[in-house]
């Protein structure tokens, strides 16, 4: 694979090392074990990481180092075979009511699928998925692995507004709504969750490389959950294991 | 002690350079559009490099200061006056409480910047006090200024060394033509050989979709080979993204961090403020350099403004007139 990681310039502030040109989960894991190497070496001057599909942008300042010198350290860093320090898997339980006006489009998502209500959120709910980046809006979660069964196309007359903690599919992909936004995906639930919280301590839940499990739940368990959500009480069931 | 908003002007935010090391959680970093005329203006007031200061885009705001200030104006022209006096750009400038600063509109460029002695007290937001308008975080209250809004200072500070030596003779944005240098990728090679002449080789011309999330050109079609679509990266501050109606459109300050059209090249970071200070219908043309050009342009520009920054400490003739003396005595006990 290390022959295919291209570095390339992305101006006088900025490199894009390519790792491929596809979405896989073995490069994306490359990724997050190479952004994992660069914070440990500690690169005098790197300010910002960028980490998405197959491609890391680094952002440095040119006053600390300069093209030569960074480009010569990130060559070296991509060349560890970076799999063997990053084999953990980091999976969060999103509990999510499923269905009814907290997933108003769930009947089209069943329609289209030729399934029931209690198929489509089976279906959803039965997979870890990947999250490949973070992007869009704040805490934007792009995932992988959405079962073909449930793609959907977006919604020909996108919705004003989406409320924080929607769920729902776009095409051929799933996710979390961060927060308030305009939106086309078609909503299927919502989770107490606030995977981005501009008042706590870590505004931003998940991280590239880490894993969702859907967890359906009640009615009155998204209510529960959403008192100790807003007591700043909940804390997400994480399962740790090897990948 | 602050300045209250008489008149919120188009589009006037808090600013400084920006939230960075969030932007793998999606977070744009924000911050000033005009780099260069930030750190100036905080250079004449000896104000940390990246203190906050207000950022004002073609209409600017009006403001009155219920406390004694210094400050300075940097960046377009937006005829500033005080109490209905002209006033100087590029110089410190004593404010008294009850003092107006009104802006017009810009005269050359398209955005100004006003820095404070006092700093402006708004909360540090995950590192920053620049305003993230989609957000709608950090700065004031996370949006932009309107009439009444009042924002504090921090502390007092009304005196400064060499205080008529402050004062800097640029006129820099008056231009209606530019030429940007540019870094060639990374996304180059999926453009055709003709694609990347025709993008080097023509002029564009600034259309009204600019704002400070990008800003879009029209002009000669530059080609992809196949298709301009990728898979989603991440963004450099002055991308220029070729999407397939082959117009390109150069990504700023408040640009999203990811991005799926291809990058033909990005703006050398020192004519960044060049492109940002262009107007509607002003004309833009693209000429490729290394990137160890480019960081060498980036390390001129720190050593003209530690150039500036020795001007201005200098101590002027001036504070040899003993009139002069006392009648900046005089102001510091006004207050």
């Amino acid at each position: 694979m290390q022959k295919n990681i291209r570095i390339l310039t992305a101006g006088d502030s900025s490199l894009l090392v390519e790792f491929g040109k596809e979405i896989s989960p073995d490069i994306n894991r490359k990724i997050a074990a190479t952004v994992q190497l660069m914070k440990e070496q500690h690169i005098e001057g790197v300010t910002d990481m960028i980490p998405a599909f197959c491609s890391l942008l680094i952002n440095y300042d040119p006053r600390v180092i300069q093209y030569d010198e960074i480009r010569e350290r990130v060559q070296s860093i991509v060349k560890i075979d970076a799999k063997a320090g990053a084999g953990r898997k980091k999976v969060f339980e999103i509990p999510v009511c499923y269905g009814g006006e907290y997933g108003p489009d769930i009947a089209n998502i069943a329609q289209h699928a030729g399934l029931t209500e209690e198929e489509v959120i089976q279906i959803h709910s039965s997979r870890d998925y990947l999250i490949y980046m973070l992007g869009f809006l704040p805490g934007f979660c792009y995932l992988g692995g959405l079962d073909e069964r449930i793609h959907t196309p977006r919604l020909a007359n996108p919705r004003i507004k989406i409320n924080a903690g929607s769920v729902g599919i776009g095409g051929s992909q799933t996710g979390i709504y961060p927060l308030d936004s305009p939106g086309g995906w078609q909503l299927m639930g919502m989770t107490p969750v606030k995977t981005y919280d501009p008042d706590r301590e870590v505004p931003i839940l998940l991280e590239a490389g880490d894993y969702i499990r859907f967890i359906p739940i009640d009615e009155e368990e998204y209510h529960r959950i959403k008192e100790q959500v807003e007591r700043g009480e909940y804390q997400c069931v994480i399962h740790e294991g090897e990948v | 002690m602050g300045i209250r908003i008489l008149k919120s002007g188009m589009l006037t935010t808090v600013q400084d350079l920006g939230r960075t090391g969030y932007q793998s959680q999606g977070f744009s970093v924000a911050g000033v559009m005009d780099v260069r005329s930030f750190k100036i203006a905080n250079l004449l007031l000896d104000n940390p490099e990246n203190e906050a200061v207000l950022e004002f885009t073609l209409i600017g705001p009006t403001l009155q200061f219920t406390s004694a200030t210094i400050i300075a104006i940097t960046g377009g022209d937006f005829q500033p006056t005080v109490n209905g006096e002209p006033v100087p750009m590029y110089t410190a400038l004593y404010m008294n409480k009850g003092d107006i600063l009104k802006f017009g509109s810009a005269r050359t460029g398209s955005r100004g910047y006003v820095a404070f002695s006092s700093y402006l007290d708004v909360p540090v937001v995950m590192g920053s006090r620049c305003t993230n308008l989609k957000s709608h975080q950090g700065g004031f209250k996370g949006r932009k200024l309107k009439a009444d809004d009042y924002i504090n200072f921090r502390i007092k500070r009304r005196y400064l060394p060499f205080f008529l030596s402050r004062k800097l003779d640029i006129n820099e944005y008056d231009q209606e033509e530019t030429t940007l240098r540019v870094v060639m990728g990374p996304q180059d090679d999926l453009f055709s050989k003709q694609g990347v002449e025709t993008f080097l080789n023509s002029e564009y011309i600034v259309t009204s979709d600019f704002d400070r999330m990008g800003c879009r050109l029209e002009g000669p079609f530059i080609a992809p080979k196949d298709t301009s679509d990728i898979i989603s990266d991440g963004i450099a501050f002055g991308s220029i993204q070729v999407p397939s109606h082959g117009k390109p459109i150069i990504l700023l300050a408040d640009r999203q961090t990811t991005g799926g059209y291809a990058k033909i090249a990005t703006v050398a970071s020192v004519d960044i403020p060049k492109l940002v200070q262009r107007k509607t219908d002003h004309k833009v043309r693209f000429q490729p350099i290394s990137v160890q050009e480019a960081q060498r342009l980036y390390m001129e520009e720190l050593k003209e403004l530690d150039e500036m920054r020795k001007i201005i400490h200098q101590p002027c003739k001036e504070v040899l007139d003993c009139r002069l003396v006392a009648k900046r005595l005089a102001k510091l006990f006004e207050s």
